[in-house]
């Protein structure tokens, strides 16, 4: 049996951790309020955005000329995925989820014989790839969402996909991240955003939503204006994925590092709960050797 | 007709700005172009540059330094999408040039096409913020 003095010990360090992650959480569900309300607010943009598109693209359908990120690249032959993690662990399943969903695309995809290429936005996606898929990873940008998710990197990040894409480098691109549904549960989602594809409820809903471009004039022009919306439109989409995985990630380590402390508390408490008794039996021991030394007087 | 029309100024972070305006005028790809309620339903490009919101006797009564996106105008509307918009007074002379001057050393060093093309752009914008700061000064003046 452990001494008195080894629970004593344990029972400080643990004590000490659940200090560390009780502060963990409360810094996580703060900053998952702030990513909440960031959400909120770059919604009435990406919807205005959707409309336009959705209205220009409905137009555009029925002929051969649409651009190239709408109509892709002519070919199926090597994908780019994009995985958006975090920087750090201690957030549950939120990068390993990721990860795994991942793996699995990638190796659906070489069995079709096709190229694969990977941009990690996060470390933590790059570590859980590395060991099997290490010579895939291109590229892995860290730090981007450390102060909440800015629109600055996304815009960054969509001006490189399209000269890769200009250079024929990848046909289609797929980017991966986490949903935010709820603090507790986060889904992981694959969207593919070269070549651009509507979503078929959204776009017949965003086609309501007062666009008929029909009776819209177009200045400068179809072309033009499309090209300029698609670039910008692509870098909407990626900026959306960051805030949904920077809340997502947010609210995985609330609840992680709540589910943390409870855990330290119920331990602490069984410690507690054997310090007291060892002491106990220290006690009673000593008595009855005691009273047994005094009886044998 | 109504004397006004709803305005809106949507950035990827917020909405900017939503009131209402009796005349505004857009850096439009295809040149200025003003606004005025019961505008004929457009889309347009905006360039980098200056958009003004005026009263009805078209004095100037704010000003927005945006970075490039689009309009969408209806006649009873006309929303701005812009990556970033800024109110003028906040932009000093020194951001400016000194954007200006970073724009350029880049495009200097750029030596692939596409950091060159992605480099011009930045200049552009750079340039067009610069102007937009002297055209202020030079009306604050009077």
């Amino acid at each position: 049996m452990a001494s008195l003095k080894d629970l004593r010990v344990r029972i400080n360090s643990v004590k000490s951790t659940q200090k560390i992650t009780s502060a963990m959480k409360m810094i996580a569900a703060t900053k998952l309020r702030r990513a909440q309300s960031a959400a909120e607010e770059g919604r009435p943009y990406a919807r205005k955005m959707e409309a336009m598109l959705a209205g220009m693209v409905g137009t555009l359908a029925s002929r051969e000329t649409a651009p190239k990120l709408i109509s892709g690249s002519g070919e199926d032959r090597s994908h780019l995925l994009i995985i958006i993690t975090a920087d750090r662990g201690l957030c549950g399943g939120f990068n390993g989820n990721v990860v795994r969903e991942v793996k699995k695309r990638i190796s659906v995809l070489r069995q079709e014989g096709k190229a694969v290429k990977v941009i990690c936005v996060g470390r933590k996606g790059r570590d859980g790839l590395r060991r099997e898929y290490g010579g895939l990873v291109s590229e892995t940008l860290e730090n981007v969402t450390r102060a909440g998710a800015q629109f600055g990197p996304a815009r960054d990040l969509s001006r490189r996909l399209l000269t890769m894409f200009e250079a024929r480098e990848f046909d289609v691109c797929t980017v991966f991240y986490n949903t935010f549904k709820s603090a507790m549960s986060q889904v992981v989602t694959a969207k593919q955003i070269i070549p651009f594809e509507l979503p078929a409820a959204e776009a017949s809903a965003a086609a309501e939503g007062a666009l008929a471009v029909g009776s819209y004039e177009l200045e400068p022009g179809e072309g033009p204006l499309l090209d300029a919306l698609l670039p910008a439109n692509l870098a909407m989409q990626i900026f959306g994925a960051l805030l949904e995985s920077f809340a997502s990630e947010q609210g995985a380590r609330m609840t992680a590092m709540d589910n943390a402390t409870r855990n330290a508390s119920d331990m602490i408490g069984r410690l507690t709960l054997t310090y007291n008794r060892t002491r106990q039996a220290i006690i009673t021991k000593e008595l009855i050797e005691i009273i047994s030394g005094a009886e044998a007087v | 007709m109504a004397e006004t029309f709803l305005f809106e100024i949507v950035t990827p972070a917020r909405l900017a700005l939503s009131c209402e305006a009796a005349c505004v005028i857009i850096p439009g790809g295809a040149g200025h172009f003003g606004v005025l309620p019961g505008h004929a339903a457009m889309l347009s490009t905006i360039v980098p540059g200056t958009i003004e919101l005026r009263d009805k006797s078209l004095k100037i009564l704010d000003r927005y330094f945006v970075e490039g996106g689009f309009a969408e105008i209806t006649p009873e509307r006309c929303t701005v999408l812009a990556e970033v918009a800024t109110p003028l007074q906040e932009i000093t002379r020194d951001d400016a040039e000194d954007r200006v001057k970073r724009a350029h050393d880049a495009l200097m060093v750029s030596e692939a096409l596409n950091v060159r093309v992605t480099a011009e752009r930045d200049l552009r914008t750079a340039e067009a913020m610069l102007a937009a700061v002297n055209e202020y000064e030079k009306q604050g003046a009077h």
